[in-house]
């Protein structure tokens, strides 16, 4: 090949996702690893190899059931103020809503040690409501945004609510929702650790004992699993958008 | 087929009772296409959406093939009524085999029979089934979703169809083909249409008969060269314009105003089709000076001859009734 030939790669119509943020993430993560081996951290973290295993499992039951419960109620209460019989208090109550969601998270947890006392149950009732808001807010509003014509139409050719709330509003409003169910995520896998301040458990009691101890294994060896589950979380409902949102309206996928 | 009788919405606002319609009563015979005409606001859209009750009636009756709607379950009543809205009606989360599939599967067809169909309507459209299919609709042209809506709203084999103002979005060179397209359809599918316009050439081009609306009243129901030729009222008058006479010529045809050829032929002369409507007869009228023109087969054979008289006599004629 000549010095001035060049070659031209035509790109294809869809244009592949890109790598970038986990090649970045993945670069500062064997960084950190590195760090860690060398400074000998590494090797102090490993003594507490059968807590972490204990933990992990406790924090994944607090995430996993408050986010679930989250999921399914927050989902069912959007659609449901959306309906045409909710219209005259849906507005108000998504503002309750709103007031509820800037709560601050911590401010939540204490409040439930309040009423519940402390252990899982208050910090999953906790988890539970400061996750349950954004999908709430999310799925009404993503509905909302269904244009009318698409809904009078799909009514005008003979379907009834159940067939347009499932074939036509639901579909059009997926990609809306599941953003507010990837942000809720992320605010649900970032306030769990706090759940040990009300006895809740969870991978917190490292980072925090670590912290009151000037413990730096015994610190990251809390802070890195809770990292490594919000990236993983978060991954999975990326991946969860650019699969199930039907493709005429995706935007990940028509880009 | 359809019939409207003494058909009223009232709706309550805080002004009081506003009437949006009227008691419109007119009928429509099968296979025949009506336009309801009028500005916006006029109350057109809502009579269509009373017949297939997105709005209830406040009072009055729609009979469709004899059969009062008030007796039928509003969503089985729709599942017989094609519906075709402006290209927003089509849902972008589905495919354009899935959209056209919608009434098909609602009334529970086998998949294969709803592919086979939908292909059908595709290639009855002038549109490609292999390359259409599985295009979404965002990836359409507005001519290509408005026969994408056509299409949906013909997959049931209805035989009425709703259409409000189904080309209004499209510019008035696609505008000119799908309407052509449709008429040519309708030609062999002899579906009972009402389509809501507020375009009179759509109208006069479309219609079999034309119900014009005056602020929810029907001010005059007639096929469209009547209506032309004689507006009940000022109102009829003015929407259809000042050169409503010119707007007749598209609707009559040289078969039927020429007269018997007289033998006579100069073969230099300009010749017009018996099949040609009358436009391009004025149009030669002008450019030239002959008192009359040749009417020529598609075989070149002269079937007889067309004049200033006869299309001055057809036009006045219904005037002076």
């Amino acid at each position: 090949m000549r010095r001035h030939d060049v070659v031209v790669v035509k790109r294809a119509r869809t244009p592949r996702r890109s790598l970038m943020p986990y090649a970045v993430l993945a670069t500062i993560a064997v960084a950190i690893a590195v760090a860690l081996v060398a400074s000998g951290l590494w090797t102090d973290m490993l003594r507490y190899r059968k807590d972490v295993v204990y933990l992990i499992k406790q924090h994944l039951m607090l995430v996993g059931i408050s986010g679930s419960l989250a999921i399914v109620s927050g989902i069912a209460a959007g659609v449901w103020l959306s309906r045409p019989w909710m219209a005259r208090y849906a507005e108000g109550t998504i503002q309750v809503v709103n007031m509820a969601t800037s709560v601050p998270t911590l401010a939540k947890l204490a409040l439930m040690m309040s009423l519940l006392g402390i252990g899982a149950l208050p910090a999953i009732v906790a988890l539970w409501i400061a996750t349950l808001l954004p999908i709430i807010r999310n799925t009404y509003a993503g509905i909302r945004a269904v244009p009318a014509e698409m809904v009078d139409a799909a009514q005008g050719m003979g379907m009834g609510p159940h067939d347009i709330l499932r074939r036509v509003e639901l579909p059009n409003a997926l990609f809306v929702m599941l953003a507010g169910v990837r942000t809720a995520m992320a605010v649900n896998v970032g306030t769990a650790p706090i759940a040990f301040l009300i006895g809740g458990g969870g991978l917190g009691e490292l980072i925090f004992t670590g912290i009151d101890l000037q413990e730096p294994a015994m610190m990251l060896a809390g802070a890195i699993p809770t990292a490594l589950l919000a990236v993983a979380v978060d991954f999975l409902f990326g991946q969860a958008q650019y699969w199930l949102v039907p493709r005429g309206v995706n935007p990940l996928r028509n880009a | 087929m359809i019939r409207l009788e003494a058909l009223t919405k009232t709706y309550r606002s805080a002004q009081g009772d506003v009437t949006a319609v009227d008691e419109i009563s007119f009928e429509v015979e099968a296979g025949q296409t009506c336009v309801l005409l009028g500005p916006s606001g006029c109350g057109k859209t809502t009579t269509l959406r009373m017949i297939n009750r997105l709005v209830v009636p406040t009072s009055g009756k729609v009979f469709i093939g004899g059969v009062d709607t008030d007796t039928m379950n509003p969503v089985a009543l729709r599942r017989t009524i094609g519906y075709v809205i402006q290209q927003i009606g089509l849902f972008p989360n589905m495919t354009v085999g899935e959209n056209i599939g919608v009434v098909p599967r609602l009334l529970g067809w086998s998949a294969e029979r709803i592919r086979k169909r939908s292909q059908e309507l595709l290639a009855m459209l002038a549109l490609d089934p292999a390359q259409f299919y599985d295009r979404y609709p965002g990836e359409l042209s507005g001519g290509q979703a408005q026969r994408v809506g056509v299409a949906r709203a013909l997959a049931a084999d209805p035989p009425v169809l709703l259409m409000d103002e189904p080309f209004g979005a499209l510019d008035p060179v696609n505008r000119e083909v799908i309407q052509d397209e449709f008429l040519r359809m309708q030609q062999s599918l002899r579906k009972t249409v009402l389509f809501v316009s507020h375009d009179i050439d759509e109208a006069v081009k479309m219609a079999d008969r034309i119900a014009i609306f005056q602020s929810g009243r029907l001010a005059q129901y007639a096929p469209p060269d009547a209506m032309l030729a004689q507006p009940a009222n000022e109102f009829v008058a003015s929407f259809v314009g000042s050169d409503r006479t010119l707007k007749r010529l598209r609707r009559i045809r040289v078969a039927e105003v020429m007269t018997a050829a007289d033998g006579a032929v100069d073969t230099r002369e300009l010749g017009v089709r018996p099949s040609d409507d009358l436009r391009r007869v004025a149009a030669l009228f002008l450019e030239t000076a002959a008192e009359s023109l040749p009417c020529i087969d598609g075989d070149g054979h002269i079937v007889g001859r067309i004049t200033r008289t006869a299309v001055a006599s057809r036009l006045g004629a219904q005037l002076r009734k």
